[in-house]
């Protein structure tokens, strides 16, 4: 069975930007997939590939197995885009927006029903027949899932659809995509926010300056950031800490310090073998994994994050 | 073919010229019969273009013809273009829809418009002009030849242009002279040379002319042959606007 998504050394060159350098990606049936990077990573772009908005200057890209340029109706067809802007038609009501988008994609009057569904669900049915003008920031987003969805299509790909939006909403959006990724769809949701693809998503990839940096279950990120952090509580509180330990503080406040361990090159044991051949006590311990903002933060910044503490150590 | 998806297309670019009907119905139709009063009454009593055939009898056909092929250009041009601006396009370009259907319904829609904005022309000129009708089916087959390519060069002019100012750029130096010049008001056989042979190169008096023999069974260029080149004129536009839309010029990045 073909994978909801596939996309193959795609790369997109806007008049100025080279804004994909050579994605490979492929997202299976049923994942519930985040797409993670800056603004200006080329999430948008890839999205946009996919729906037939952009048109890709190298490579491949399919949805459910269809080819978009080859089999553009098909694939078009699998794919339901909520896009980041909110865009809308002022001269239609909610529901006739839904009609119109059902239409479009071949659907008769047996699709009403699904549609008023849709409009239930989304709580727009007090709305319905206002027109898309007089609707709050969060009611159109919320149209835009709808029309998003008007075809039903498995593959649902959704661009930031919570920045700039309420906590309230957020919720309710985090609620409604996890609603349809237990249904059945493939969910592909882009964010800035890593909070939201922590929460979200099984698998995340990481694009940055149109390259993919990262793709990996959230555990396998983090697992690949190799650093985490000892902080201890030593007595006394003062005392000068022996060489190979001082080279590791990243921060001290009195007895408090906090060390930044290499998960392969330091050991915690060598460590505190160092702190009490050294006459210190351990009064506490503690250890920090990092989250995905360090994994991330490490992807995208030029400097490793490993040099850039060096750097600050030598500074300082 | 997606049949449905080319009629709700078109469904929709009818239905949003129906909900501002003032200002793409109404003040159309008012503003040719502004002309009709000044002209027809000013020169009624000096003119007589073809022999037995009055001046209004004459300008009527024009005006329609001319209000007729405005309103189609302005229907797909004005909505594509506030589609792009508003960003609200995209709905349509993710939709399973092809160039051709989606050439076909703003097309369709543009003679729509077209043909309601003339025949509300026709209808009004009626009360104050003696308006023989010799051939409909003539005066139909012109009608929507004329919208139809009007409504093709919209849907070239609105994907063309970036900004509102572009869009009547384009109304302003191609469709207006072309229009105006193409024997709305007058019969180029009265112009001085050598205007009377250039308008022969205008495909837009082909248009004029054709329609209106259809009403009064008299013309400056034989029928057939505006028959002839406004489909040629047709064909050449649809091919233009084809080949933009397939590939997605300035639609698709
Ligand atoms: N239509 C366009 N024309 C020119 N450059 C563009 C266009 N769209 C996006 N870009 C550029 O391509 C890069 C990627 O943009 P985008 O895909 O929108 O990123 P993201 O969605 O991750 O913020 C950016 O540098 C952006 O300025
Ligand atoms: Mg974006």
């Amino acid at each position: 069975m073909a994978e909801a998504i596939r996309v193959e050394g795609l790369h997109k060159r806007y008049a100025t930007v080279h804004a994909l350098r050579g994605v490979d990606l492929a997202v299976a049936r049923g994942e519930f997939f985040g797409l993670l990077g800056p603004n200006g990573a080329g999430k948008t772009t890839l999205i946009g590939i996919l729906a037939g908005l952009v048109r890709p200057t190298a490579g491949r890209a399919a949805v459910m197995g269809h080819d978009v340029r080859r089999r553009w109706r098909q694939a078009r067809r699998a794919l339901g885009l909520v896009p980041q802007e909110l865009v809308y038609d002022p001269f239609f009501t909610v529901r006739e927006i839904l009609w119109l988008q059902s239409g479009y994609f071949g659907l008769g009057r047996a699709n009403r029903a699904w549609i008023e569904e849709l409009l239930e669900v989304l709580n727009l049915t007090a709305k319905a027949d206002a027109n898309l003008h007089d609707l709050s920031g969060g009611m159109k987003r919320r149209v835009l899932i709808a029309q998003a969805l008007v075809h039903r299509p498995p593959v649902v790909v959704l661009d930031e659809p919570t920045a700039g939006v309420d906590v309230e909403l957020r919720q309710a959006l985090w609620h409604f995509t996890r609603r349809l990724h237990a249904e059945g769809h493939t969910i592909v949701l882009t964010t800035h926010y890593l909070e939201e693809a922590e929460a979200l998503c099984g698998r995340i990839a990481i694009l940055h300056q149109g390259m993919l940096r990262a793709l990996d279950t959230k555990a396998g990120l983090l697992a690949r950031h190799p650093w985490r952090c000892l902080c201890l509580e030593l007595d006394p509180p003062g005392a000068p800490l022996p060489e190979a330990v001082a080279a590791l503080v990243s921060e001290r406040e009195g007895g408090r310090v906090k060390l930044r361990l290499h998960r392969l090159n330091d050991q915690i044991g060598a460590v505190l073998d160092a702190l009490r051949t050294a006459g210190l006590r351990i009064r506490d311990l503690r250890t920090e994994e990092p989250g995905l903002e360090e994994v991330f933060l490490e992807l995208v910044h030029e400097a490793p994050a490993g040099e850039a503490a060096a750097a600050e150590r030598e500074a300082g | 073919m997606n049949l449905r998806g080319l009629y709700t297309l078109f469904e929709k670019e009818v239905l949003r010229f129906l909900k501002v009907v003032v200002q793409t119905l109404l003040t159309p139709v008012a503003t040719a019969l502004l002309y009709l009063v000044i002209f027809g009454e000013v020169l009624a009593e000096h003119l007589e273009m073809y022999p037995g055939v009055g001046y209004g009898a004459f300008l009527v056909p024009g005006l329609v013809a001319m209000t007729l092929i405005q309103n189609a250009f302005a229907n797909s041009s004005s909505s594509l273009i506030q589609s792009k601006m508003t960003g609200n396009l995209i709905f349509l370009l993710v939709a399973p829809i092809s160039p051709l259907e989606f050439y076909l319904a703003f097309v369709a829609a543009a003679v729509v418009r077209g043909l309601m904005v003339g025949a509300g022309v026709w209808l009004v000129a009626l009360a104050f002009v003696d308006l023989p009708l010799h051939s409909p089916a003539l005066v139909l087959a012109f009608a929507v030849l004329g919208a139809a390519v009007l409504g093709g060069l919209g849907v070239i002019a609105g994907v063309w242009a970036d900004k509102f100012e572009q869009l009547a750029a384009f109304q302003n130096f191609v469709v207006l002279p072309l229009s105006f010049l193409s024997g709305v008001f007058y019969s180029v056989h009265a112009l001085p040379s050598p205007w009377d042979r250039l308008s022969w190169l205008n495909p837009f008096f082909y248009m004029i002319d054709g329609f209106r023999y259809g009403f009064l069974g008299v013309s400056d260029a034989p029928p057939l042959l505006s028959l002839g080149v406004s489909l040629a004129f047709l064909a050449a536009v649809s091919v233009v606007c084809l080949r933009m839309l397939a590939m997605g010029y300035k639609i698709r990045q």
